[in-house]
Formats: structure tokens, C-alpha cells, sequence
């Protein structure tokens, strides 16, 4: 077997299109840990946001009423999580393990009480891919980038906007300069609360469509911790890419063609067991996160302390 | 002088203690007015009533003979009131620009366009000689450039009260000058500059009026050509205070710590400390001047065995200290009063008690078969309390519910009553009020004439040359110079604080 046929224009798609959840949910951290709060909830978000969005879609028999379900289910955790750890100065990585924990167990509960145990999952409408005219036309390129689904384009289109917002805007460098010294932000008059509420919010929302783009982009159905550890690889990505979100986009990149990698050689059936294919993207993120360890000059210096007046 | 800013029978209450006591003063337009007084006399309470932090229980504010609510900092900016604080509230990994424009109003909000904003950076640097350039990242700047930064900051908005709050804690007696010569300028265009501060020397030397507060009272604002250091003393304690310790020539007798060509590395592996010889005798002070973070923490790490020496020797008494554990050092007789009493000095959590025998918790007569001998330590502890003064309604209260001058107390009277030959002080007097100072002032000095060697490290010109024999400088880990424990002295010691050497800084 030639090993090099393994990367061929369907391994850089799936490649692509892995990445785009970790690289959504990565995103929303990078805001949010820029404001200086560390969410170690993720995962739960992501758990959250699949089971809203087949919820949604069941429900109302279109994608769109799952995506919006999943939105607002977001905002509410986003808020709740914020009040455990903003006004109530909470531990973050205790409260954001606790959602974790919360969320594998309740969502799985939550669908086997409504649609019972089944063999075969329940299936629900789906978002179906988007070949964009012209451009998903050009050889090679066109189907590896331009024949996606609407969410995953909006997941690169995500990391430009938070570049653009963390960089070349006042709001960024309010959220910037709470992330790094809460107490100068206040005294020059910014909101410190209110704009650590707005990230909490934001990065959750982040990470409940990312568990949309999972649960009914890539599939039509819900199945138990569907998530399965791409919260805790947002969470790699963005220490990875030093709080930026150019480089959580390269982390996720780094994740996506790990798992497509992984995909690739199970269907090639080479002779390794599949359950030590499917660590690849994990190892993948411990050698990188040692690799960066020490290097966190980027860490913006508040974060995980919560602000106290 | 006509006031443009008053505050009317001002009250501030809070659980157990009134901050501000109807207190009624004025601010004139193109003045520096003092505002002083000692640790917890309401001054910090009074500005932050005024700059929109606290909200007075009773009592009104007026500008321009208008009553105004100040409910939050942005309607003191509103009001052209501006504050810079003690503690520096500028973000390390941010530019000078960035801090500057922080929460300020862009032409193209929400675009971080900063063009405009730049040039009005540079033109209000170059009007009012505060130099900085923008472009610089705070982390690479001095604490003196830092505090430019801080005044453009609060000038960018366009005010036209300044509030410092002692803004001189952290400067060189020429970056002193510097600041006045800048605020001075300022004032000349019907600006206010209202100053807090407890350093009785710069509003002498500084200031147009001065207000004095004591216990949230208010007691007088005077003219400064009017008044001398004793009456302001008098105002700011409530009694005589005796400003000028006797400091009779030292005997200086035999080596008692000798240092040699010692260096320390810091985290990054830079020399903290690097190639420093100097000794001191029995019956000697020497103090050590600089501008904090020059090496003067890893110095004394180094000397109490906390840090391992990279190169070099340090000698006790004869013989070498350089590689014994910090216990077996204060076993042969070093005492230290740290840098932070609330960090290294006192668990907090602990009582009186309980941080008095910290050191001493092995030895005779206060354990005895490894246990404790309650009965010896509390009436120990008692006569401590009674000697030192110190606050404290038993051996069992709890050290974190102190002021910190009484907290100091502790610490000296522990370092100072154990047996030992070397007193190390590390800013012993910091952050303390008058009637404090004074008392840590005397038993420092009664311990140079019972003869035992003092080694003062403190940024305080005023403390240096009222304890020390001779004054060495820090800077950068190196020593610049010695230099005698004189008036005369303090230029060229400023001098080498800012990193000129010796020869360099004539006296």
C-alpha cells in the first residue's frame, strides 16, 4: 500500500472539515480567556449545543429552529456560567469541569427520555453541505474548501471576525486590557462585568454551535458524548495558538488532519487497532501543548482570577 | 484665593469608622495644594469622594460655585477632575498609546484608528515636557517614566484637576524634581494640582497651600510660606514630635557581616545581583539606597540563604554563610525585618503570640522536650505588647486584624529582642505613619549604640541619612558608590540611583 495515498484531496477535506468545530469553540475562548476567564467547560458547551440543535430540528423539522435552540441555549449558559464565576468568583476550572460532568450525563438522560433507548439513533433534518458557484468549480481546491457546510464556513469566517474585533477595534482592546489588568480597565471607565459577561456569553454560543456543526452538519443525530474530547482540544488550541485567533485556527487545522488522518487509516485498514488510531488527536495535543509549555508570554496575566472591586 | 472646587461638610462613614468627619476644603485655580496627613487620616477617602470612586454620606461638592453629583470617575472626567493613583493602573503588555487610549473616545469608534490620537499624545507630551513616547511598551519603562505615562493619561482626557495620590513613593529625589517642574508648568494655565502625600519636606518645597487632615477631621489648610515642619508635625499627629533623632558618631568595632564579590542570578539567569563587596561592623549602619527592584530583594535573600549565591562569598562573623540553610544563619545570629511584613514578615492568619515565637519556636525557654510552654510565651508576648506599644488587646489576636504599623511592630520587636549580632531592616518603615516611624526609628538606632551591626535597605532618602553612617547604591545589581549620611550627599546619591557612578556624580 502506498502510505502517501492516504493524503489525497478527500483527506485534506475531512481535514478541513474537523477542524471546523475545535476551531469554532476555540475561537469563543480565545475571547473569552482574553477577558481573563478560563472556561474548562467547553465540552459540556459542545454536548449542550449537539443536543439543543437535534432537539431544535426534531421539534420543528428544520435545521435552522436546532441552530436556534442551540443560540439560545448558549446564552444561558453563558450566563450562568458567568454568574458562577463573575459575580460569584467561583473557581473557574472547577465550575467549568462541573459543566462538563453535567452535561455528558443530563444530555445523554435527556435523549433517551424523549426518544427512548434505541439500536439506530433518531434521525432529524439536517444542514445539508454548500457548494459555493464558481469557486468550488477549481480543481483540487474547489472541493477541498468551497463544498462545506453553511456552519463550518461560518467557523473560519469566525476567526477573521475575532481577529478583526480582538485587534482593530476599541471593544478588543477593552476585552484585551481586562484580560490583563481588570482594575486599570475600570478605572478608565470600562465595564469590566458587563464586557466579562459578553465573552462568557459569546464563548459559550461558540461552543453550542460547534456542537450543531457536529450533530446535525456532520450527522443527523444525537449520540452520547458526541463531543468526544473536542472541548478539551479548543482548550489546546488556544494555549497552542497563544491567545490569538490566527493561531487557534492552526491548532484546529493541526486537530482537523490528525482525526482525518485517524479516519483515513481505519478505512485503509491498516493493522493497528482502531481505539489506538482514534488517540491520535490527542497525542497530538499533549506533544504540542509540552512544545509551547513555558512559553506563555502571551497569558494574558489575569486570567482565571476572578475581579473583585 | 478664591476656591474653584469645594467640598462642604463632607461625611463618609464606614462599618465602625468615620473616613471623613464633615470635613470642608477648598482648591484654588493654578495651585499645588497638599492634602496630608498620616496613614488613615481620610485623604485617600476625600479624593475618592471627589473623583466619583465613593459617594459621600452627607455633605456637597461645587465647582465654579455649582453644586455637582459625582456619582462615578467618568462624571469627575466629565468635570475635568482627573486622579492618578497610587498603584499604577497601566497594563504592562500594552503600549504607552494603548494605555492612553483606553476607555477614551476614538474619532472612528469602534475603529482602533489612532492616528489622531497619537498626534495629540505627542502634543500634549511636548507642551507640558512630559516625554514619552508612545510606541513603548510599559513592561520596558522605568517606574518614573511610568508615571509620565500615568499623568498623560488622565491630562489626555482633558482635565484640569489633577489628584496624585503620593506620587513620589516610587521616585528618585531628581525624578521629584523632574514631576514638580512639569506640575509646576501645568498650574501656570489656571490648572489644580491636589497633592496627597505624608512627606512633610515636599510640601514644603513644593507645594502653595496645604491642607492637613487627622482621624477624618479636618484641622487647617495654611500657606505654606507660612509654616514650618514642626507646626505641620504638630497638625498632622495632634502632639510634638520629635523630628530629628539624636545619631551619635558610630563605634564602629569588629567585621560583622562581610560581603564579597558576591552574585546572584535571577529567574532569567541576568545577574539580580552582581559582583557586590561592602562590609559591616558592629555599632555601624549602612544603609542601602536605590530605586526599588535593583537588586536589593535578591541581596538580602542571598544574605538570609533563601537564594543560592552564583559567585562569591558572604561572611558572618569570620566564617562563610554563603551555602548554610536560612535556619542555621538566624541560628548564628541574623535578624531580619523583610520587605513585606504582610508576606514574609507575619502569617497573618496566626496570632500575635504565635508570630512572636516563629523563630525562636524550638529554643528554651519557650519549648521544652519539643513542646510548647504556653505560659512562657504569653507573658512574654504581654511584656512585648507593653514595650513596643504595640495595639493588641492580648497575645491572642489575630496579626491580620492589625494596622500595619502596629504589624511592623511585631516584626521589629521579635527580630530585635532574639539574640543575634546583625539586624537586617528592609524598608522597615514602609507605608507607616509618623508616631510609627519615629518608634522604629529609635530602636533601630539603640540597636547601632548597643553595637550591633545594622544593614538598612530602604528607598527613602530621609530614613537613609537619619540611621546610616555611610550609603551605598544599587542599581541595576551593582553598587555605584558609597557615600557619607549627609544633606550634602543626597544629590550625588540620587545621582547614582538613576545609574551614574561615583565618579560621575561628584558630590
Amino acid at each position: 500500500m502506498d502510505f502517501l495515498a492516504i493524503f489525497n484531496q478527500d483527506f485534506f477535506y475531512t481535514a478541513i472539515r474537523m477542524a471546523a468545530p475545535i476551531i469554532l469553540a476555540a475561537v469563543g475562548e480565545v475571547m473569552l480567556e482574553r477577558a481573563g476567564i478560563f472556561n474548562l467547560g467547553i465540552e459540556g458547551g459542545i454536548l449542550f449545543g449537539a443536543f439543543l440543535g437535534v432537539l431544535g430540528s426534531y421539534l420543528f423539522q428544520t435545521p435552522w429552529m436546532g441552530l436556534v435552540l442551540a443560540i439560545l441555549g448558549g446564552v444561558v449558559l453563558g450566563f450562568v456560567f458567568g454568574w458562577a464565576t463573575i459575580s460569584l468568583g467561583a473557581n473557574q476550572a472547577v465550575t467549568g469541569t462541573g459543566i462538563n460532568i453535567l452535561f455528558l450525563g443530563l444530555t445523554s438522560l435527556l435523549a433517551r427520555m424523549i426518544w427512548g433507548v434505541r439500536d439506530v439513533p433518531l434521525t432529524v433534518p439536517a444542514f445539508q453541505d454548500i457548494s459555493i458557484p464558481l469557486l468550488s468549480d477549481i480543481p483540487v481546491l474547489g472541493p477541498v474548501f468551497f463544498r462545506h457546510s453553511l456552519l463550518v464556513y461560518v467557523s473560519y469566517l469566525m476567526v477573521l471576525v475575532a481577529s478583526f474585533v480582538l485587534y482593530k477595534t476599541t471593544w478588543g482592546l477593552k476585552i484585551r486590557a481586562i484580560g490583563e489588568y481588570p482594575k486599570a480597565a475600570d478605572t478608565m471607565g470600562i465595564h469590566v462585568i458587563a464586557w466579562k459577561y459578553g465573552m462568557s456569553v459569546f464563548g459559550n454560543v461558540c461552543a453550542c454551535v460547534s456542537g450543531v456543526i457536529l450533530s446535525i452538519c456532520f450527522m443527523n443525530c444525537f449520540v452520547d458524548n458526541i463531543s468526544a474530547g473536542r472541548g478539551y482540544m479548543a482548550v489546546a488550541c488556544v494555549i497552542l495558538g497563544q491567545w490569538s485567533p490566527v493561531g487557534a485556527l492552526l491548532g484546529g487545522l493541526i486537530f482537523g488532519a490528525g482525526n482525518a488522518l485517524q479516519m483515513r487509516l481505519q478505512i485503509y485498514n491498516v493493522p493497528i487497532p482502531t481505539s489506538i488510531l482514534l488517540v491520535i488527536p490527542m497525542v497530538l495535543a499533549l506533544v504540542m501543548v509540552l512544545l509551547v509549555r513555558g512559553k506563555a508570554s502571551a497569558r494574558p496575566a489575569a486570567l482565571s482570577k476572578p475581579y473583585e472591586k | 484665593m478664591n476656591d474653584y472646587i469645594r467640598m462642604e461638610h463632607i461625611t463618609k462613614r464606614f462599618p465602625g469608622v468615620t473616613a471623613s468627619a464633615d470635613v470642608s476644603i477648598g482648591f484654588a485655580k493654578g495651585e499645588i495644594h497638599a492634602l496630608l496627613g498620616e496613614n488613615g487620616a481620610g485623604k485617600s477617602t476625600l479624593m475618592n469622594m471627589l473623583y466619583g470612586l465613593l459617594k459621600p454620606d452627607e455633605g456637597v461638592i461645587t465647582i465654579d460655585g455649582a453644586p455637582v453629583r459625582i456619582s462615578g470617575p467618568q462624571d469627575a472626567i466629565a468635570h475635568g477632575i482627573g486622579m492618578v493613583h497610587q498603584h499604577f493602573m497601566l497594563i504592562p503588555k500594552f503600549t504607552v498609546m494603548e494605555n492612553v487610549i483606553l476607555g477614551a473616545k476614538l474619532e472612528r469608534e469602534p475603529l482602533l484608528d489612532t492616528r489622531s490620537a497619537r498626534q495629540k499624545i505627542l502634543d500634549l507630551s511636548q507642551r507640558t515636557g512630559l516625554k514619552v513616547d508612545p510606541d513603548a511598551r510599559i513592561h520596558d519603562l522605568s517606574v518614573g517614566d511610568q508615571q509620565r505615562v500615568e499623568i498623560i493619561k488622565v491630562l489626555y482626557k482633558g482635565v484640569n484637576v489633577l489628584i496624585m495620590d503620593e506620587p513620589t513613593a516610587v521616585l528618585t529625589p531628581q525624578e521629584t524634581d523632574e514631576l514638580f517642574a512639569v506640575l509646576r508648568n501645568w498650574i501656570k494655565d489656571g490648572n489644580t494640582v491636589i497633592f496627597i502625600t505624608h512627606k512633610m519636606r515636599e510640601v514644603l518645597e513644593f507645594c502653595d497651600r496645604v491642607s492637613v487632615l487627622r482621624d477624618g477631621h479636618f484641622i487647617e489648610t495654611a500657606q505654606v510660606s507660612d509654616i514650618d515642619e514642626e507646626r505641620l508635625a504638630r497638625m498632622m499627629v495632634g502632639r510634638d514630635v520629635e523630628l530629628q533623632l539624636q545619631k551619635p558618631p558610630a563605634k564602629a568595632g569588629a567585621t560583622v557581616l562581610e560581603v564579597d564579590g558576591l552574585t546572584v542570578r535571577a529567574d532569567g539567569g541576568i545577574p539580580a545581583v552582581d559582583n557586590v563587596s561592602f562590609t559591616v561592623r558592629a555599632g555601624e549602619t549602612v544603609g542601602i539606597a536605590g530605586v526599588d527592584g535593583n537588586g536589593q530583594l535578591e541581596l538580602i535573600e542571598a544574605i538570609m540563604g533563601l537564594t543560592p549565591a552564583a559567585s562569591g562569598d558572604i561572611r558572618f562573623k569570620g566564617s562563610s554563610i554563603a551555602h548554610s540553610t536560612p535556619k542555621e544563619i538566624l541560628e548564628q545570629g541574623v535578624s531580619n525585618i523583610p520587605f513585606s511584613r504582610q508576606t514574609e514578615g507575619l502569617v497573618l492568619n496566626f496570632s500575635v503570640r504565635d508570630n512572636f515565637i516563629l523563630k525562636e519556636r524550638w529554643h528554651k525557654p519557650y519549648a521544652k522536650h519539643g513542646f510548647l510552654q504556653n505560659k512562657v510565651i504569653d507573658s512574654t508576648v504581654r511584656k512585648m505588647i507593653q514595650d513596643y506599644s504595640i495595639k493588641a488587646n492580648g497575645p491572642e489576636t489575630r496579626a491580620g486584624n492589625m494596622s500595619g504599623g502596629n504589624q511592623q511592630k511585631i516584626v521589629a520587636s521579635r527580630e530585635i529582642e532574639r539574640p543575634h549580632d546583625l539586624l537586617i531592616a528592609c524598608h522597615p518603615t514602609h507605608g507607616l505613619d509618623i508616631g510609627a516611624i519615629e518608634f522604629i526609628h529609635k530602636r533601630i538606632l539603640q540597636e547601632r549604640a548597643d553595637g550591633k551591626a545594622v544593614l538598612l535597605v530602604s528607598t527613602e532618602m530621609d530614613e537613609l541619612l537619619a540611621l546610616s553612617d555611610r550609603i551605598l547604591v544599587l542599581f541595576k545589581g551593582q553598587i555605584m558608590g558609597e557615600a557619607p549620611a549627609t544633606a550634602k550627599a543626597v544629590q550625588q546619591i540620587g545621582l547614582m540611583m538613576l545609574g551614574k557612578s561615583a565618579a560621575d556624580a561628584p558630590a
